[in-house]
């Protein structure tokens, strides 16, 4: 049985912060110059001349993309014929301790409001997957997007169609918020928690992919096109351009309900991937 | 394209601006986002404000550590919206204007056309090129709250958009 090198994995996830904090994750720094050829409000194109701008002075200076270099989420697929000699969790947060050295700490307790002091704990989903390899996918999650997420725990006879609604209401009522164009992930099914991680690891899509379920696929285009629509635009002035993508992501879920959550993103991605 | 305006902002310049236009702002302004207010508040509860904000422009802002060649770190804008309940009385109080990112309750667009105010909207997620803007800072008070701590600075050419202007018109309800 091999054994995981845990010291790897704190040195990548140091890594892997380190510099997604500063470079906005590819596609969507694609998909933000596209959104700004098309823009034709002079507000919107202002704000989006700027957040190009800003990428790739990030990028050149090795400065944080955002000042709100979040909270860390990762999630780990751990190969199950790994023998695992310490503490994972432990690895992964040592790797945050040392890759948020440069940046933002912005965790702290939620009742005292006493900073941690180095940005950890990290929210940590672990899966099992086949395999002798630990792969993770990390992402830096501001939390101007996150406090815009919404949960509906729907009748089943309110169905899909409703559920499509309230996904558009909430981008909607979120409005300038989220730092739009926004990156929306959608999680449905499953039970309250099930939803709500799925819509966060459909953040982690590559924009521009498509959904291998048709329908899901179909669904992301209508939603993406119908929230364009509401003409929110880039920072909230008004524009073409509200959000880059929707990504969903399903799981079954109970005869009794819908549940439907609603994750978003900010123009800048920082989210990557690694395999050790 | 955009008008340089100069921080103190004076109740003339506050007049002329229109909501949308854009701006490069220069000069002094305070820093400082949620647990800055809520102590503030404390302090004026108390009858001794920590702070005088008259004439002043506020910055909804927690930087990023600066690096070696930064005067600041990151230091892009925060939601506004959670500085609403504290608005009103500011503005009412003698702040000349606040800059932070989206937008604001009636009550302080309310609170801003009463008083000649001005909302501005810096540009969210756009860090590095503000820390670019920053040519001076100052500790003032508050140093345990962290990136929450209220900082003093000096900024050249700080682009933002003119939000919500001292008639109350409003980019968000467009």
């Amino acid at each position: 049985m091999k054994t995981a090198d845990l010291d790897l994995l704190t040195q990548k996830t140091a890594q892997a912060i380190e510099n997604i904090a500063c470079n906005m994750e590819a596609s969507c720094r694609a998909a933000l110059e596209e959104a700004r050829r098309r823009e034709d409000s002079p507000t919107a194109r202002f704000a989006l001349d700027v957040m190009c701008d800003n990428a790739d002075i990030a990028a050149k200076k090795g400065f944080p993309v955002c000042q709100d270099t979040g909270m860390a989420v990762v999630f780990l697929n751990i190969g199950r014929e790994l023998y695992l000699p310490g503490d994972v969790y432990e690895a992964v947060n040592e790797g945050v301790r040392r890759g948020y050295k440069q940046l933002r700490k912005s965790v702290l307790d939620p009742v005292t409001r006493v900073n941690t002091g180095d940005n950890t704990p990290a929210v940590i989903h672990t899966r099992l997957t086949d395999g002798d390899r630990i792969s993770a996918e990390i992402m830096l999650k501001g939390f101007g997007s996150e406090n815009m997420s919404k949960v509906f725990m729907l009748n089943p006879a309110q169905g899909f169609e409703e559920a499509k609604r309230l996904i558009i209401d909430a981008v909607a009522s979120a409005g300038s918020n989220p730092c739009p164009p926004v990156i929306v992930g959608v999680g449905l099914g499953g039970t309250l928690e099930k939803a709500c991680e799925l819509s966060k690891h459909a953040l982690f899509r590559k924009i521009g992919s498509s959904n291998p379920d048709p329908e899901l696929d179909k669904t992301e285009k209508y939603l993406l096109g119908e929230i364009n629509a509401l003409g929110i635009g880039a920072q909230g002035f008004g524009g073409r351009t509200s959000a880059l993508a929707v990504f969903i992501e399903k799981f079954p879920t109970h005869i009794s309900s819908l549940p439907v959550a609603v994750n978003m993103l900010c123009h800048c991605s920082r989210a990557t991937s690694f395999e050790i | 394209m955009e008008k340089r305006i100069t921080l103190p902002l004076d109740k003339q310049t506050a007049l002329s601006l229109k909501v949308g236009d854009g701006v490069l702002i220069s000069g002094e302004m305070f820093v400082f986002r949620d647990a800055g207010h809520k102590r503030l508040f404390e302090s004026i509860k108390a009858g001794k404000p920590d702070i005088n904000y008259k004439g002043e422009t506020i910055y909804f802002m927690g930087p990023c550590p600066a690096l070696p060649s930064q005067v600041m770190g990151s230091c892009g804008p925060t939601t506004s919206g959670r500085m609403d309940k504290y608005t009103p009385y500011m503005f009412d109080t003698g702040l000349a204007a606040q800059i932070g990112k989206g937008k604001r309750s009636p009550e302080c667009v309310q609170a801003i056309k009463r008083n000649g105010g001005v909302y501005f909207a810096a540009i969210g997620g756009a860090g590095a090129i503000y820390s670019s803007c920053v040519t001076a800072v100052k500790e003032i008070c508050y140093e345990d709250l962290g990136t929450e701590a209220v900082r003093r600075i000096t900024v050249k050419d700080f682009p933002a958009i003119v939000a919500i202007d001292a008639k109350g018109n409003n980019i968000y309800e467009k």
